[in-house]
Formats: C-alpha cells, structure tokens, sequence
C-alpha cells in the first residue's frame, strides 16, 4: 500500500470475497465507506475494520437495483479528503435452470452485476477525474469471458461490466485514475460451497492479495487464480461451431 | 448451497466422521441452521470436534472482530476468529490474549469450549477465567452469559465441549505486553528431577518444559526448559514468508525410533551448556509449530494420539512412572510437553488441575492404543484425569471418575439441550451426557 491515506467505497462489503480485502486496508489504516444489504452483517464487518486500524468506517445500506441508495454514500465519499478508491464486489448468481424458467430474471441479474455499479461508477468518476487519482477496481468473473450453457445470463451480466470497466479504463486512466478488472475463476465461499471440487478453485484470501498486488503493479486485468489467464485463452480460442456443442 | 456432505477429522487423524458440514458466513445463517454443535479450527486431536452422520457448524468464516478498547484491553470477538490473530493485532498496541493454547489456529469459542490452558497457567489460569461474557445461540436464538450473569450455565458453557448451546461471540480481558517480542531463556536439564526442580523453582510467567519421551535410565526426564516474559524489544528475525506446509502424508518409518532419538538428541543438545537468551516473534514461542502448516500428515495416513493427563502435586511419583513407562514403551514421538498446573479453571468439565501435566504424541497404532489405555488408568488412579480436547481412547467409567462435576455439567446440558442435538462423536463415545 502507498503511504498516502486511501478512501475506499466497497460495494457489496458483506460478499465474501470482500472480507479479507476490506481487512487488509483497514489494517493498513486506510478509511472504509462499507455498502451492502445485510444491516447486521455490515455492522460487525465495520465494527472489525475499526478494531483492525481503519482510520474511518461508515456503513451504509444498498441496494444496486435503486439508484436512489446510492446517493448518501456518494455525498459521504465527497466529503472525505484524500484519495478516493472504489472496489465493486455486488453482483447475483441465480441458477440458469431458474433463468430458464422464469425470464423475468434476467434483468434483476443484469442490474446487480453490471448495469447497477456502472452507474454508480458513472456517477463516482468525476469525483475522480477531479481529485486526479484513485482506484477502481470492478469484480467482474470469468464467467463473462464465453457465453457457456451453465451461467450464460450472469457471464454475459460480468461481460457487459467488464466491456464497460474497460472503456472506463480509458476515460479515466488519462486523469491518473487506475481502472482494474479483477476476473476470479471458483472461490471457496458460501456460493460454493457444497457443489464439491472445482477445477483451480482459490480462496477469498488469496483474491485479496491478487488484487492488491495487481493495484500495486498498476495491472488492467487480473485473474485469480492466475492459471485462469490461460484457461480462459484456451476457452476463448475454440471455434464457436466447436463449443456450441461441448458443455464445459 | 447451506450443507455439504464430507468427511473429516480432528487434528488427530486417526478418527473421523462422515456428516454434513454448513460454513455460514453471517450470524443469520447461523440461527437457520437450529440446534447443531459448532466446530471450530479442528485442533482437539480426538472426536470432540466430529459428528458422524450428523451435521455440524464450522464457524471459521465467523471471524469479525467485534469491539477492542485500547484502554482496558477488552475484545469482543467472534467463535470463528483465531486466538493468534489476536496476539497479532493487538500485542504490538499492547495487549494480547490472557490465555493462549500451542496453537494460534485455535478459534475463540473452542479455547472457550475446552477451557485451554497455556504456558502461563500456573500465573494466569485457564481460558474461561479471562472471559467476561459470551453469546450463547440456543435453537437460533441469542443469549449472553457471564460469571456473573447465568453462573450456571457459564460453568457449564466453558469447558463444556459446546453442549449448552453455540458459542458465537465472547468478550475477552487481555493482558498487558510490553509488543510482539518475547525473551525467552532456554535451559538444558540433563534428568526428571533437574527438570521438575527447574519447573518448580522458576518465576517467570511463561514456562514450559519440553521433554525427550524416548531418553530412558538415568537419562529419564533430559529435555529443556523455556521460561518467558513479554520485552519491548523487538525480534530481530520477523517471521517471514508464509508457512511451510506439508504437502503429503509421510510413510510410516518416518517416526521410526532411531530417527526420533536421534531428532531429540540434536534438539536437545542446540541448547549451549549455560542455556541460552533470545528474543523471539511471540508466535515462535507460543505456536511453535504453526509454522509447518498440516504438521499432523508428518504422522502418515493413519495419523496420531496424544495423551495429555493432569496430576496432582503428591502424585510426581506416579508421573515420574508414566513417563518412565512411555519412554521404555519405545512408541512415543519426539517431543512431550511437561509442565505446571496452578489451581485455576474456569468450568465444571475443565482440565487444569493443580499439579503437573504431560503430554506426548503416538503415532496410531494398536500397541500405542494399549499403552494409552494403560497410561489413562494410572492418570485416574493418580487422582488425575485427562484431557478432553486430547483423548479419542478414556472409557465413559474413567471420565466420569476424573471429572467430579461431570453430573452438575450433564444437567445443565440437559436443560439447555433436551433433545441432544449437540452431542459430538466424543460424548457419544463417553455417554457423557447421559445421567
């Protein structure tokens, strides 16, 4: 971590990917702005983030489908000096079969994953541009990065984020704003667990560590596990008239 | 998805449950799941952390700190999270845990449950004694308990091996320490009675003997002997990098006799002759093996035992001869653990009692199993007992003659927990709760 005091505004701080990087800035003593759904659960994640040296923590209710919440949390954010940072871990997984079942779905999965934080973002960037610096980092999945019959509504949700990150990275990085995709492969958390192995399965502790060691060397894209990188290469490289008939 | 059906194992390895296993991730969670018993970081060696064709709750993703107050030196800290990461965060501001076990991956609410005991007993007392209250979640619902408020249930709770209902928060008294640096004195002691003297006589705070288990004749007893207090000077070797682990299950001539004593015999003899001073990172003198993570697969598949009893003061003769037995036994493992009890215990089934405990590992094995069969009924015929986080081999009988208040205990359980939806393979197996 650099020596200058941080803000981070951590979207979705209740998901357990969040967890361990939420503890790690407020071990370095940055200040937390934690937004989630679960009340009870963000208040004993910002009771802990202070116990662990967090210079300040606010908590405050969101909802990603009601632009309305977003609001105080970006009035909060202009009010804290330094640099401003944002981490996006929001974001829904239903079943595809239940997809299937029920079209209406779809949209709720769109807006939690992608088109809720992106106009968050939208919102937040000038903040940005006009401090001239920060981080964004945006959680989105391999998942986005092929269309597959297992989750195609929520990778196609990751890949409209990331498309999005991506285009963000090239407004802001001009301004000094460092925009970074963090694509995770299987993480041993809740959503997990119980569906048995899966394959290069990482923990949400070692997602902290890769992003914050991708922040550190300034990287676009991250994968963890890093072995992702290379699987999805592969992935993306077979023939659509090939893949439209495998089920991987 | 909330269960997951798998099997696993205590630290011990050499039993195991097949069940189904939740790992909620908020307290909301918890309180779905109804009565089930909790397990924490799985570091009891035996069945008190299994329940075979059960379910039960792993409580290490319920890990937020709740509150500190750098004044008194109070937490409040969740069942899941680990002791070390206490001592961690908090000693170099001063404080750290009152009472810590030789393992930093124990959670808080199984240091509760078993009531731990560490290297300061004989100064500080168990576990349970520097806690101020503690949530209790009965049937998903949330109680808090303390000496003072539920005495009762309080006694039943520490040391209660979770029978009274779901540790899920507690608040802990730390001590004061000068930062994250011990200084700790080492000392060759060539034999039982140089080794007791010196355990006897010592005033620091922290003091732990360890003991060569296979060194037999005039040599019964040689090891050496650690005494500690906290320093503000600063370890001059952080620890650095991240864990070794063991990555494989080693094959079984690994412990074999020669390569024991031969292991013993180096440890021993690192010690220059007029012992020596360092400065140690606190997590070297207190988890000494934290650092090789998985250190139980050295043991191989069949994995190990260890026998910890407790002893009075007037029964040093018989401890003298259950060491004596171990070491003529030719199975017993590198290092055993000798040390003083003071009075302290802070729960009906706890485990400190004044006088000494030794403790010494078995790799799994029929004639092992015998000895400790052996070595269990002298403990009890000391007027001693055993350690429950240890033990996978007591018969109900012993147990319930080495824990007088085992009736009270079984009682409060059976108020708290009618159904008997939180008894563990280990209560099982001692009909524990059953009057």
């Amino acid at each position: 971590m650099s020596e200058t005091r941080e803000t981070w505004i951590i979207l979705g701080a209740s998901s357990s990917m969040a967890g361990p990087f939420i503890r790690t800035l407020a071990e370095a003593g940055h200040g937390l702005i934690l937004a989630g759904r679960d009340k009870p659960d963000l208040a004993a994640i910002a009771a802990d983030a202070g116990a662990r040296g967090a210079s300040h923590v606010a908590q405050f209710a969101l909802d990603v489908r009601d632009a309305a919440s977003f609001r105080a949390i970006l009035t909060h954010a202009e009010g804290c000096e330094g640099q401003l940072c944002c981490a996006v871990f929001v974001g829904s997984m239903p079943d595809q079969s239940q997809i299937d079942a029920e079209p209406g779905l779809v949209s709720g999965v769109v807006t939690d994953s992608f088109s809720g934080p992106a106009r968050f973002l939208q919102a937040l960037a000038p903040m940005l541009e006009s401090r001239g610096g920060g981080s964004i980092v945006g959680v989105g999945s391999v998942a986005g990065d092929r269309g597959r019959l297992g989750n195609y509504v929520y990778g196609a949700a990751k890949a409209g984020f990331a498309t999005y990150l991506s285009g963000l990275r090239n407004r802001l990085g001009r301004e000094g704003v460092h925009v970074m995709t963090v694509k995770p492969g299987p993480v041993d958390t809740a959503m997990t667990w119980g569906l048995g192995p899966q394959p290069f399965m990482t923990t949400p502790d070692t997602v902290a560590r890769d992003i914050l060691k991708g922040l550190r060397k300034g990287r676009n894209v991250v994968y963890t596990a890093g072995i992702w990188r290379w699987v999805m290469l592969v992935i993306r490289m077979i023939p659509e008239p090939i893949f439209k008939k495998m089920s991987i | 998805m909330l269960w997951k059906s798998t099997s696993y194992t205590g630290w011990g390895r050499a039993l195991s449950a097949a069940g189904e296993l939740a790992r909620p991730e908020r307290m909301s969670t918890l309180a779905r799941l109804g009565a089930v018993p909790a397990i924490g970081a799985r570091r009891s060696y035996g069945d008190a952390c299994l329940n075979t064709a059960g379910q039960a709750a792993d409580m290490s993703r319920l890990d937020r700190i709740l509150g500190f107050d750098a004044e008194t030196g109070r937490v409040e800290a969740e069942a899941g999270v680990p002791i070390g990461e206490l001592a961690r965060l908090f000693a170099p501001l001063g404080w750290m845990p009152a009472v810590m076990p030789g393992t930093g991956f124990a959670t808080v609410g199984g240091c509760i449950a078993m009531d731990v005991h560490g290297k300061n007993h004989h100064a500080d007392g168990s576990f349970g004694q520097h806690v101020i209250s503690l949530k209790l979640m009965q049937d998903g619902k949330s109680r808090t308990i303390a000496p003072n408020r539920g005495k009762a249930l309080f006694e039943a709770t520490v040391g209660g091996l979770g029978q009274t209902g779901i540790i899920t928060s507690a608040k802990l008294q730390m001590i004061p320490c000068e930062g994250p640096g011990m200084e700790v004195t080492e000392q060759r002691v060539e034999d039982w009675d140089e080794h007791i003297a010196l355990l006897d006589s010592s005033e620091a705070r922290y003091t732990v003997g360890w003991l060569d288990a296979t060194a037999r004749g005039k040599h019964l007893g040689r090891g050496i002997v650690e005494e500690a207090r906290s320093t503000a000077v600063r370890p001059q070797s952080a620890p650095k990098g991240s864990a070794k682990s063991v990555p494989f299950d080693f094959p079984r001539f690994t412990l074999s006799r020669v390569i024991v004593s031969g292991f013993n015999k180096a440890y021993y003899l690192r010690i220059r002759d007029g012992g020596q001073t360092r400065i140690k990172p606190l997590e070297e003198f207190f988890f000494p093996l934290d650092r090789i993570r998985d250190w139980n697969r050295l043991y191989g598949k069949s994995g190990f035992h260890q026998f910890q009893c407790a002893l009075p003061e007037a029964e040093l003769p018989r401890l003298r001869s259950i060491a004596e037995r171990i070491a003529g036994s030719g199975l017993a493992s590198p290092l055993a653990v000798l040390k003083r009890l003071g009075p302290g215990s802070g729960g009906l089934m706890s485990f400190p009692m004044a006088g000494y405990t030794l403790a010494v590992d078995f790799r799994e094995g029929p004639k092992a199993r015998a000895l400790i069969s052996e070595l269990i009924s002298e403990a009890q015929a000391g007027g001693g007992r055993i350690y429950l986080a240890k033990d996978s081999l007591a018969t109900e009988a012993q147990v319930k003659a080495m824990y007088p208040d085992w009736r009270r205990w079984a009682e409060a359980c059976a108020r708290h927990d009618p159904e008997g939806a939180l008894e563990t393979d280990l209560t099982r197996r001692l009909s524990l709760r059953s009057l």
